[in-house]
């Protein structure tokens, strides 16, 4: 019995972690008042959280089983794909929403996301770019 | 013998990814599975050469697995701030900013692999791009200053990129 | 204080009711969402949320059977939110 307890107590404490940054997740995305702030709370929270719950399921097949290491190919792919996903919804946020101006860039002449010639823009963005 | 090596795996990075992503698909680590990877990593990127002609060479493998380290190290940490945050300020209280970055990098995966770490690290997601790809706009959730952060990256993550890609 | 072995089950079942709430809550901002960004972020952490969800029933369940499944909705997840977001921003998925 003695031999699985310290196992038991890293699989409890990564468990705990997961779901509470998880849940922390969520909260932000319903706490936060502005589309911008929520991009924050979800695409880490989450990552961490998920990574934390694929850690804890890691462990218990080392410590309870042969072990396994394919969870570390979720939590690769979560890793990779979540700046980019975030990446688009901010892109959607910034055309549709005028809830933050963006600031003018240094040297070029405007962000790529509002370099939009007016016949290939969605149907209902608006006429011209939100500028600050 | 050089040229040889690289006309039979034009890729030697995306051959590893290939042979250590079938080995963690089938769950086994035998002898059967990796040969079976290293078919899959000669074939694979034999295929799909003409699609990517321009990969950059003479990535330094070692600067770049201890920038992946302290990218995780700086999630970890990153998380934890940004939960005390949402978790501890009012809407009101929280100083939000849109940063500009201007960029010294110009490699395409450089750029990329910069904007993935800005977002993946605590409070700042990369929105955009200007057009021509001289900076980045940056979206800091909890910030001083602008220039704090823009400074911040410039220093811990760029500055490291250009290291390992230049 | 509890017996270790009951740690873990304790443990197991704060996971599912904090994960589930977590999914509950990001139902809501799904549901009132003013903007369409915010629906789009929603359904992601939506899916993040189930993703965690299957993990800890394979924990629970002590199987490995249910990476297949975990790994596929991490995919379709990705895949759908890039095409929310790209048929918002260009009326278009494919141009």
């Amino acid at each position: 019995m003695t031999g699985t307890v310290i196992p038991e107590i890293l699989i409890a404490i990564c468990l705990l972690m997961g779901a509470l940054f998880m849940l922390v997740g969520s909260f932000g995305l319903l706490k936060l008042d502005s589309p911008m702030k929520r991009m924050h709370a979800p695409t880490k929270a989450s990552t961490l959280g998920v990574g934390a719950l694929l850690l804890a399921s890691m462990l218990h097949s080392f410590a309870f089983d042969d072990g396994s290491l394919h969870e570390i190919l979720i939590m690769a792919f979560l890793f990779v794909t979540a700046p980019i996903s975030a990446n688009f919804i901010a892109k959607v946020a910034i055309h549709r929403g005028r809830d933050m101006p963006t600031p003018e860039p240094p040297k070029d002449q405007t962000w790529s996301t509002l370099d939009v010639p007016a016949e290939t823009g969605s149907p209902d963005a608006p006429e011209a770019p939100v500028r600050g | 013998m050089k040229r040889a090596a690289r006309s039979v795996f034009p890729h030697p990075f995306l051959t590893v990814l290939l042979i250590v992503s079938w080995c963690l698909l089938n769950n086994s680590f035998t002898l059967g599975t990796v040969v079976f990877g290293i078919i899959l990593g000669f074939l694979i990127p034999q295929g799909t050469a003409a699609y990517w002609p321009g990969a950059p060479r003479g990535i330094k493998a070692g600067k770049f697995i201890s920038y992946l380290l302290l990218v995780l190290w700086d999630i970890l940490v990153a998380n934890v701030q940004v939960a005390w945050i949402v978790l501890t300020r009012s809407n009101a209280g929280m100083r939000t900013h849109w940063v500009t970055v201007p960029l010294e990098i110009r490699t395409p995966e450089a750029i990329t692999i910069l904007a993935g770490t800005i977002t993946l690290t605590p409070g700042t997601v990369t929105a955009d791009m200007s057009d021509e790809g001289h900076c980045l706009l940056v979206h800091a959730l909890d910030a001083a200053s602008p220039e704090e952060v823009r400074d911040e990256i410039k220093n811990r993550y760029e500055r490291r990129l250009k290291e390992i890609f230049e | 204080m509890i017996a270790p072995d009951r740690l873990y089950d304790l443990a197991l079942v704060i996971a599912f009711a904090a994960v589930a709430l977590a999914q509950i809550l990001a139902m809501i901002r799904l549901v009132i969402g003013p903007t369409t960004g915010d629906r789009i972020l929603a359904l992601d952490t939506m899916v993040i949320d189930a993703i965690g969800m299957i993990v800890l029933v394979g924990l629970a369940q002590g199987t490995q059977i249910y990476f297949e499944a975990a790994l596929i909705f991490a995919m379709l997840g990705f895949v759908s939110t890039v095409a929310y977001a790209r048929f918002i921003l260009r009326g278009d998925i494919i141009e």
